[in-house]
Order: C-alpha cells, then structure tokens, then sequence
C-alpha cells in the first residue's frame, strides 16, 4: 500500500452513496453533483469499506474471492483515488 | 444511439417568497402557462419514468421547493429509486422539523442559497428578510449530517464579498461552496444592466478563490462558475442539448435545460400528455439541437464543436434572436458584438462634474435640446 497502512479503517464517505444503475447496467458511487463508474470490482471493494474492517481484513476477503497478484495494488490505488475526492474516508 | 438522460431537474413550484432580480425562472411565471403544477401522482410517475430512462442525479428545485407539503413523499418516492437528491432551497423559514423528516425520507444533500456575505446586502437582493433563517439552516443542515453546498450567485454588486463568502462557508463548516456568476436568462437577462460586473470585479473575485483554493485544500470545495460573457469561447451548455440533462417545470412541460421555455420557436411536449421516455426521445424540442448535425458556420467546421456543442441554444435565442446560431458570447460568432456591447455599458465610468465635460454636455443639450447627458 502506498500511503495508508493495513491497520487503516476505511469507510465510504457520508455524502456517497453506491448504487446499480440497471440502465447502464454498471455500479456507480454516487455524491453531491456528481457519480463514478464503477467495476464489479470496485463495487466489491467499497462494499467491503464498512468503517469497521481494516484494510488487512479487506485484502484478504478479496484474495479468497479472486487469483490475482496486483489486488494490493489495485485495491490502494481505488482508495486513493476515491480518498482524494472525499469520497473514502479513513476512521482510524 | 441515442444519449440517456442522468441528470432531472424537477421545479416544484415557481412560488417563492424570494424576489432574487437574477432568478432563472422565466420572467412570465406568473403567467398562463405556469399555472396548474403537477399532482404529487404525476410527479412520482415523472420519477419513475426518469430513472427508467437512466437518471440518477435528481434535484429538488423551484421556486423554493420546501412550499411543496408533498415534498417528503417525492423524497421517498425518489430514494425508494435509489436517485441521488440534491435540495436546492432558500431555507426560507425551514424548521429544524422539516430538515428532519427529509432527511428521513432520504434526501441526500442539500444546497442553500445566501445574497451576500452580511445579512444587509443579502436580505436587499433577496427582497426578503431572510438571511438569518439561512444561517440556521446551514447549522440544523450540519446537524442534521448533511454534505452542505452554499450557493451564491455572484453579480455587481456582491463580487466584492467573495472572500467573506468563502470565509462563512468555511465557518459553517460546509463541503462546498458554489460561487456562479450570473448567467443571463429569465430575470438575470432582464436586469442584466444592473448585474453586470466590471472585468476588474471579476478579474479580483477570481484571485480570491485562487488564493482561497490553496488555502483550504480538501476542506472547501470551491466552485466557480465561469462568467460567459467574460470568456473567449461559450459553455458547453448542459453537456449538450437533450445529451444528460432535463428539467421538468412546475407545470409538466419538460426543457433541456432550465431556460429553454425563452425559446418561443420551439414547443415542449408536457408529462401530462407524453411519457418522459418519447419526450426525450422523440419530441421536436429535444431533437432540434442534438448532436451537430443542426449547426451552422462557425460551428459546423469548428473543432471545438465537441468541446462545447457550439454552446448555449438560449442565449443564441435570446441575444442573436435564432436558436440556431453560436452561442453569441463565443469570439467567433459574428453576433459577438452584441455581448460587448453590453460588457461596454457595464464598464462605462461616471463622469466627473468639471468644466470640460460641462461644456461638451452644454453643446449637446442646445443641439438637441435633450435632457440628459447621453446620446
């Protein structure tokens, strides 16, 4: 992980909401005048950013689930990004 | 394929108790064809067919939406879709209750307007005794959990509070802050001699939100909302006429945008007669300008034409008199004249009283026996 440790609680932010678009057919995070798209994935992910498990817990529920070896990786980059925009916050 | 709309604005009513000289609704909305607003029953249906459609972004506006007593139902109705709500009030006179029961009914985000940075200068360009409900309304919203959006329209005679508007939103402790320079349709167009700032009012409102920006960071979302008239090429309106956005008016009939109604050339098929999907799909009005194949010089052979769509449909109506030209404020235009001429009268300095001028003015009142000192 590049900037938040494994010990980190991450949670989606209050002002966010995940939903499916059965249109697009695709999850997006939605907030004030705005939304992202998301994969399978990453909807997975955020599903998983409760404010309760740290990231340690995250990664390995994401590693029973799916044989990859950049989940790390992924995983830091999507919260980072999303971090960034206030989006994903970190309780602790 | 055809665009899916993600973006509805809905205008609950056009009723307000505010007065805002620069309000984007159409100056006639006292008249005919606003009358008989939409029954909680065709608004929930107007609901459902738009999230069909692909809309998840919904917005709760007016007229000051919260004079809606059916508001909470729409909210729940809309949340059960799972759209994101934006309420777009005054707070005018909003109680602590009220917020309450939207926020159980599962409205999302609210976005307060203020005039101005002190309660004076707000309550004037409100026309109404207002600003202290407002700033009760921003603690109950933050209270309450909201994500808070202060809204300010900015004009001449409010750029100068930029900073301490900035500063109140800060204090407030508000996501965001939307700083939009007046966009001149409805009410705005018809002040537009009032509202007008000077270049160097918003050359130095600019600065400060630069400034502020490094300041704040991530703390304060600072939006500013580009003055048009101001820049060398238009907006692209609306992301593109009938491409995401939509706007129902209080009365069912159903716009690309929220000042479309001014174009008395084209005619907008009503929620009362037409389902939102053959609205947005079929009907005249939103046909008219999507894509490009509509356009004309200078936009036709324009690169930018994907950039901006050749810009506003309403204000190539409403300043060039055809919807189908570029929009006027674009440096291209050939009609660009009339946006300067415009930006000339608000730049025009007073004169002062000496004799020089005197004399020039005496001549000219005995040429033309006039009254005032113009012409």
């Amino acid at each position: 992980m590049s900037d938040v440790r494994s010990g980190t609680v991450p949670r989606v932010a209050a002002k966010a909401r995940l939903e499916w678009d059965e249109v697009r057919q695709r999850h997006v995070l939605l907030y004030p005048e705005g939304l992202v798209a998301l994969n399978a994935t990453a909807a997975e992910v955020l599903r998983l950013c409760d404010g309760e498990r740290a990231i340690a817990q995250i990664l390995e529920t994401l590693k029973q689930r799916y044989k990859s070896d950049q989940i790390d990786s992924e995983v830091a980059a999507l919260l980072n990004a999303l971090a960034a925009k206030g989006l994903v916050t970190y309780v602790r | 394929m055809l665009p899916k709309p993600l973006w509805l604005l809905a205008e609950l009513t056009y009723r307000c108790p505010l007065q805002c000289p620069y309000c984007s609704n159409p100056v006639e909305f006292a008249g005919r064809r606003f009358r008989a607003e939409l029954s909680t029953n065709e608004w929930q249906r107007v609901l459902r067919e738009a999230k069909a459609l692909g809309v998840l972004q919904l917005g709760l506006s007016g007229g000051e939406p919260t004079l809606r007593p059916d508001l909470e139902a729409l909210v729940r109705t809309a949340r059960g879709l799972g759209m994101y709500q934006t309420l777009v009030t005054s707070a005018y006179r909003l109680t602590r209750d009220r917020l309450a029961a939207l926020k159980d009914a599962g409205l999302d985000h609210v976005q307060i307007s203020i005039q101005a940075a002190d309660a004076d200068l707000s309550d004037r360009i409100a026309g109404a005794t207002s600003y202290e409900d407002k700033l009760a309304a921003y603690r109950l919203a933050k209270e309450l959990g909201f994500p808070l959006t202060v809204n300010v329209v900015l004009h001449r005679r409010n750029l100068h509070q930029v900073g301490a508007l900035i500063r109140l939103a800060e204090s407030i402790g508000a996501e965001r802050i939307e700083l939009a320079n007046t966009q001149y349709y409805g009410w705005a167009l018809h002040n537009r001699s009032a509202l007008l700032p000077t270049r160097e009012q918003i050359a130095v409102g600019w600065d400060v939100v630069q400034r502020e920006r490094a300041r704040l960071g991530n703390r304060l979302e600072i939006v500013w909302v580009l003055p048009d008239y101001y820049e060398e090429f238009p907006k692209p309106c609306m992301g593109g006429w009938g491409r995401a956005y939509m706007t129902v008016t209080p009365a069912g009939e159903v716009w690309p945008c929220q000042a479309a109604g001014s174009i008395t050339t084209l005619e907008f098929a009503n929620v009362r007669e037409h389902s939102l999907e053959w609205i947005w799909n079929e009907s005249d009005a939103f046909q008219r300008f999507r894509g490009d194949a509509w356009m004309r010089e200078p936009c036709r052979s324009c690169a930018r034409k994907t950039v901006d769509f050749g810009g506003c449909r309403c204000q190539a109506f409403l300043v060039a008199g055809d919807a189908a030209l570029a929009d006027p404020v674009c440096s291209l235009s050939p009609e660009r004249g009339r946006i300067d001429q415009a930006l000339q009268e608000a730049e025009r300095p007073w004169t002062y009283r000496a004799a020089p001028p005197s004399r020039a003015l005496a001549e000219g009142l005995s040429r033309t026996g006039s009254p005032g000192p113009r012409k």
